[in-house]
């Protein structure tokens, strides 16, 4: 799960999270320019797979790596 | 005071119809005190008279709840009670959504109403903030004391008499919130509740948190070169002009979307419905919320297998929990059957 409401999420059972933007759009940023911005969702995204594919005995949160 | 009219409901079985086999018994209205209501009557007194006992299979009932509801509120307009008492329904499901559905009717018309259910019961997540709903035993071994619980309930709210906080009354909370002035300030109530917590004595919480599940996680994707995965979001993005009318709130259905071929969601051609967060940067880009553009990158580069080719929506604000949980278990059940390993949910 992306969001922005990381604590919020794994109260509510969400054990993979990973931490996204901000609410109103926790993909992306819309302050970066465009390939910042794009590199920026990439970088969730893979965080995302690595959460899915990653064994969990209890609720994690994930970060995307430093660019 | 002259006696209260009480009229009371039960299912078949506790109407003395029949068991499972009469689950379809039709509405149906019987004069004054039935089964369980006798014992209600002896714990009412001289307070009040069980007028009259309305009894509905629960089959009949629970399948099609709103015709239920008609026919309650029909019997409720012709008898005119004081107060309409339901159950107790125990952790019966069937019985427990017609026992909600009879109050919340009930409740509508302005006639006092309370039920009893055990709080498994899912009649008590669907109706607890239309009615009052007493905790119950999870079986029938509880009735005598139940039934006592609800005569001097029933008593008190058809007479109108203020009702306290669900702590102090022991009803599940309706999540309705007074404005009471108090004595001593919030800082105060605080600090004695931190002392109390610390020395181990027992205090009251002012706000209580409903109680969440806490869930297992699951097991990883096994390969996830191989894994086949779908996008799912809450975050309220259709096509533009919401074409399937997805409720800006309150939301009860979810819908899905092909993005095959689709190296993207573009702006313009989407939008955010969802009336909880500031909309203009989704709009300007939908990939913020559902991030298609990045995922065709990652599925190009071989990072994982392959996207589903359609998106799942819905919008999560002001969601009841009961309908979010529907809504999950539905779309969990629809990807399976569509041989999806993993999916990427995002929330705003």
């Amino acid at each position: 799960m992306i969001t922005a409401l990381g604590p919020v999420a794994q109260e509510l059972g969400a054990n993979r999270v990973v931490r996204g933007v901000k609410i109103p759009h926790p993909c992306g940023d819309p302050t970066l320019e465009p390939t910042g911005d794009h590199a920026l969702r990439v970088g969730l995204a893979r965080a995302a797979l690595r959460a899915l594919a990653t064994k969990l005995d209890a609720a994690m949160m994930f970060d995307r790596a430093a660019p | 005071m002259s006696a209260l009219h009480v009229v009371h409901y039960l299912n078949q079985f506790f109407g003395r119809i029949g068991a499972e086999e009469a689950g379809d018994q039709p509405f149906t209205m019987k004069e004054g005190p039935v089964g369980p209501g006798a014992g209600l009557q002896k714990e009412l007194g001289d307070a009040g008279t069980v007028v009259a006992t309305l009894i509905c299979g629960d089959n009949r009932a629970a399948t099609d709840l709103v015709a239920f509801g008609v026919e309650v509120e029909k019997a409720l307009r012709e008898l005119g009670p004081d107060v309409l008492v339901a159950g107790p329904g125990f952790n019966a499901g069937r019985y427990g959504l017609a026992c909600g559905e009879a109050c919340a009717r009930a409740a509508a018309l302005g006639i006092p109403a309370v039920t009893a259910l055990n709080i498994e019961n899912p009649g008590v997540e669907l109706y607890r903030k239309k009615t009052y709903i007493l905790p119950t035993t999870n079986t029938a071994l509880g009735m005598n004391e139940t039934l006592g619980r609800l005569a001097r309930f029933a008593i008190r709210i058809a007479r109108h008499e203020a009702i306290g906080s669900p702590a102090v009354e022991g009803f599940y909370g309706k999540g309705v919130h007074h404005t009471r002035i108090l004595e001593r300030p919030a800082a105060d109530r605080a600090l004695d509740m931190l002392l109390a917590r610390m020395t181990g004595a027992k205090f009251q919480t002012e706000l209580v948190l409903p109680p969440v599940d806490h869930v297992p996680p699951a097991a990883p994707v096994a390969d996830i070169a191989k894994a086949r995965l779908a996008i799912v979001t809450t975050g309220g993005i259709v096509p533009k002009g919401n074409p399937d009318g997805l409720k800006q709130s309150n939301s009860t259905e979810w819908r899905t979307y092909s993005i095959d071929g689709l190296d993207g969601l573009e702006a313009g051609k989407y939008e955010s419905i969802h009336s909880g967060y500031d909309a203009s940067a989704a709009n300007a880009n939908p990939n913020y919320v559902v991030p298609l553009d990045a995922l065709r990158e990652l599925e190009k580069s071989h990072a994982f297998g392959a996207l589903y080719p359609k998106y799942i929506v819905t919008t999560g604000v002001g969601t009841a929990v009961v309908e979010a949980r529907r809504m999950g278990r539905e779309i969990a059940a629809e990807l399976r059957t569509q041989g999806v390993d993993g999916v990427i949910l995002t929330a705003t």
